[in-house]
């Protein structure tokens, strides 16, 4: 009743507000708007962004689909474009370099993600015991997340350097190996990136299991102390069901994210040794911008685009799941 | 009234004055020059020297150099985005053949007939590599501005210890001393590899191994050069097979990535040019390979320059050669300021010019500087870069260089750094990838 009341008198204010605007319009835009309907109206509203989310979103993506079945190249404006049918897409599939650069990302993005979302959870759970000094710590271990990721490798480059460079002084603290060379050597470079990319981006999971582990209600907990659950029950039944769409959720914006790694890498390896650290952003670069193959590179971007998109999809409708 | 005609009067000054300014300042821009090159040592040699050009004909020269590691990228989107950034652009040599065929540069002939500059007055390879398209046509596109070629530096103190020349002599049979091919080369490389020199470890050599933009293709095809590589048929131009991968270019790449394994020092996986200078600079090893751009730099270096160097040649194997470097200066076919560009290539194709650039540090390929019978005790190095400008070779130059390159950056990278297959395997993707580039340019 109470709520019915308030309802109401909430409805006869917005109707004053309502009848005050409508005075206050001047006439000839009364006139004019009168003969619109509610749906027109908010269509004329939302259009500005539709036409830009066209113009900026949409149309590049038809056109790079169009562009993916042409022989064009940006760099010969006098050229005429011939449609090449599903050629781009063929020699693509058909090239095994391309599977190569395609297995280079999957490694970086698997492992990356595995790697951080061990370490967040972990500095997660131990930031959320509110220690002495936790928000400091905190900050602290945010501070890498902040930087240019194009930063972040070149400053790298020289923390691995095998004679000079701390990373390879500090392993030779443990073990008297000799200098390292993370980056030359063909094993070691993939685990470069990896590396680099843990340290700059497990503060990014650790920030979303943080605020997962933060809405877990603290009756949740004192029921299982009533039940004399223990730690590790209490974390499995309690605080991972909990956190994991908040999880899910930090490895999907991840996962898209370094499917698409390009300056990090670039600063770091250049994709080299050979291509063994390759990952299909920058191979995708070398096409477009370098070598200046647009139809082929359009084909390739949209063979990313649609594995990103699909696998995206596949999860998205996971994370829905574990929601319910 | 009074007031409001002294507003009226003061409000009518500042506009004429405005106006005054802004035309002075339309007047100032109008007369000014933008040249784009790449940011190293003869840059700012050239600078020095286009102060002069400034006194003679009030044009002030505004200068875009970037780093070489972005340099290509940068220009050629330049170019080929009708950019108006650069009214002059000194190009690389391997651009040459896009930017004619795509109208990015002002073609010179008339010019020159007009002006009465001969290309007869420089160094025929220079006008060859920095000049020509179609290459040997009498097709100029770019006066040569900055000759260059790979050449060698070595510690010349450290060749001159008498204990290490002794211990060399006994090991490898032959004096320590400049290497006259490239077998000399690697046994100097494995001599000094992790010795100590004065209480540091110290490395064979520093070679170029860069993936991202022409390194690697840079040292690698020094050495095949000197094996006699060719890129095609001679009488059969884009005929490839037997050529790129032929025995000797087999082997001159199974030599370079020996020369890569046993001789360089630790992480030396991604070297250009800067980080030869820096190993060398440092003292960390006894020979580099780099550009004659810079040794003068090098000659004068605090740390090992003077008596602590010494220059050479890069070393024949079965034949005399070096990787060609340099660029020739070209008038942008996108400037709104071209007859002033032009006047300015006027400038500079001057003999006593081009005299004062070669002293500033810049390497003229004018006859009247490089045929002066002084002109080898001019500089330690001069007397080996006229001995390299005479066997100098170029990548292709064709419209498609930088697919060109990229797949031989990849293949031999591949093989050298990375260790995957054999040289024979690298090379003959490279013919694969170089037949694909030539078929889609429609010239297989």
């Amino acid at each position: 009743m109470t709520d019915q009341s308030s309802d109401s008198s909430a409805d006869g204010l917005t109707g004053q507000v309502a009848q005050n605007v409508a005075k206050a319009t001047p006439a000839a835009v009364v006139r004019k708007v009168r003969g619109l309907s509610d749906r027109a109206i908010a269509w004329l509203f939302i259009s500005p962004t539709i036409f830009l989310l066209l113009a900026i979103n949409i149309f590049p993506l038809i056109w790079t689909v169009y562009l993916s079945f042409t022989n064009y190249r940006a760099n010969r404006p006098g050229r005429p474009i011939e449609w090449v049918g599903t050629r781009n897409y063929e020699r693509l599939l058909g090239n095994e370099d391309i599977w190569g650069y395609l297995q280079a990302t999957a490694h970086f993005v698997v492992w990356t993600m595995i790697i951080q979302v061990i370490i967040g959870l972990g500095l997660a759970l131990l930031i959320n015991r509110n220690f002495k000094g936790a928000s400091f710590w905190t900050t602290v271990i945010l501070i890498p997340m902040m930087l240019s990721p194009a930063v972040v490798g070149t400053f790298w480059t020289y923390l691995y350097q095998p004679q000079t460079g701390i990373f390879s002084y500090i392993i030779n603290l443990f073990v008297s190996v000799g200098p390292i060379d993370m980056i030359g050597s063909v094993d070691l470079a993939p685990w470069s990136i990896i590396i680099v990319d843990t340290w700059m981006w497990t503060p990014y999971i650790m920030l979303l299991c943080l605020a997962g582990l933060r809405s877990i209600p603290d009756y949740l907990y004192e029921a299982a102390e009533i039940d004399r659950a223990n730690a590790w029950q209490k974390f499995w039944y309690i605080t991972l069901p909990r956190i994991m769409p908040f999880l899910m959720l930090a490895v999907l914006f991840r996962g898209i994210e370094n499917f698409k790694m390009f300056d990090m890498v670039v600063e770091l390896t250049s994709g080299g040794p050979g291509s063994t650290t390759e990952v299909a952003s920058i191979n995708l670069k070398r096409e477009a911008f370098e070598k200046w193959r647009t139809g082929y590179s359009s084909a390739f971007a949209v063979i990313l685009f649609v594995t990103v998109f699909g696998l995206g999809n596949i999860y998205v409708k996971a994370l829905n799941k574990v929601k319910q | 009234m009074r007031r409001f005609g002294a507003c009226l009067a003061a409000a009518a000054l500042s506009v004429t004055a405005v106006t005054a300014m802004s035309t002075q300042e339309v007047q100032a821009q109008d007369k000014e020059l933008t040249l784009c090159w790449a940011a190293w040592d003869p840059a700012n040699a050239l600078a020095q020297l286009g102060k002069d050009f400034t006194a003679e004909t009030g044009i002030e020269m505004n200068y875009e150099f970037v780093p070489w590691t972005n340099f290509a990228d940068r220009f050629i989107n330049e170019l080929n985005s009708g950019g108006k950034l650069c009214d002059l652009l000194i190009g690389d040599s391997q651009w040459i053949g896009g930017s004619a065929t795509y109208g990015h540069y002002v073609k010179l002939n008339d010019f020159f007939e007009k002006e009465g500059i001969s290309m007869d007055d420089f160094a025929p390879a220079t006008v060859h590599a920095y000049s020509t398209w179609p290459k040997g046509t009498p097709n100029y596109w770019a006066l040569p501005a900055m000759g260059d070629a790979l050449g060698w530096v070595y510690r010349k103190d450290w060749f001159a210890r008498p204990e290490l020349r002794e211990e060399f002599k006994a090991k490898y049979g032959h004096e320590l001393e400049v290497p006259k091919n490239w077998n000399e080369v690697k046994n100097i490389g494995e001599f000094f590899q992790g010795r100590e020199i004065d209480g540091k470890t110290v490395y064979g050599l520093g070679i170029y191994t860069e993936r991202g933009s022409e390194g690697i293709t840079m040292g690698v095809t020094s050495a095949m050069y000197s094996w006699g590589f060719e890129y095609e048929n001679p009488d059969k131009p884009y005929d490839m097979p037997g050529y790129v991968n032929s025995p000797e270019a087999v082997e001159a790449l199974e030599f370079y990535k020996s020369l890569y394994d046993c001789c360089t020092p630790p992480g030396h996986s991604d070297a250009y040019m800067v980080a030869n200078l820096d190993a060398y600079k440092s003292g960390q090893v006894a020979m580099q390979m780099n550009w004659f751009a810079f040794f003068p730099g090098i000659a004068k270096d605090e740390d090992v320059g003077g008596d602590k160097s010494g220059f050479f040649v890069n070393p024949a194997q079965k034949v005399a050669a070096s990787t060609l470097g340099g660029q020739g200066i070209s008038v942008v076919a996108y400037s709104d300021k071209k007859d002033m560009a032009l006047e300015y290539i006027k400038w500079f194709a001057k003999s006593d010019v081009q005299k004062k650039w070669w002293s500033l540090g810049g390497y003229s390929c004018h006859v009247d500087v490089l045929n002066d019978p002084n002109f080898p005790n001019t500089a330690p190095f001069a007397g080996d870069f006229l001995k390299a400008m005479d066997g100098v070779k170029d990548f292709w130059q064709e419209p498609t260089y930088a697919e060109l390159l990229q797949a031989m950056q990849k293949r031999v990278h591949d093989y050298v750094v990375a260790g995957n297959g054999t040289a024979q395997e690298a090379l003959d993707k490279l013919v694969v990838d170089w037949t694909e580039v030539f078929e889609d340019d429609g010239k297989l």
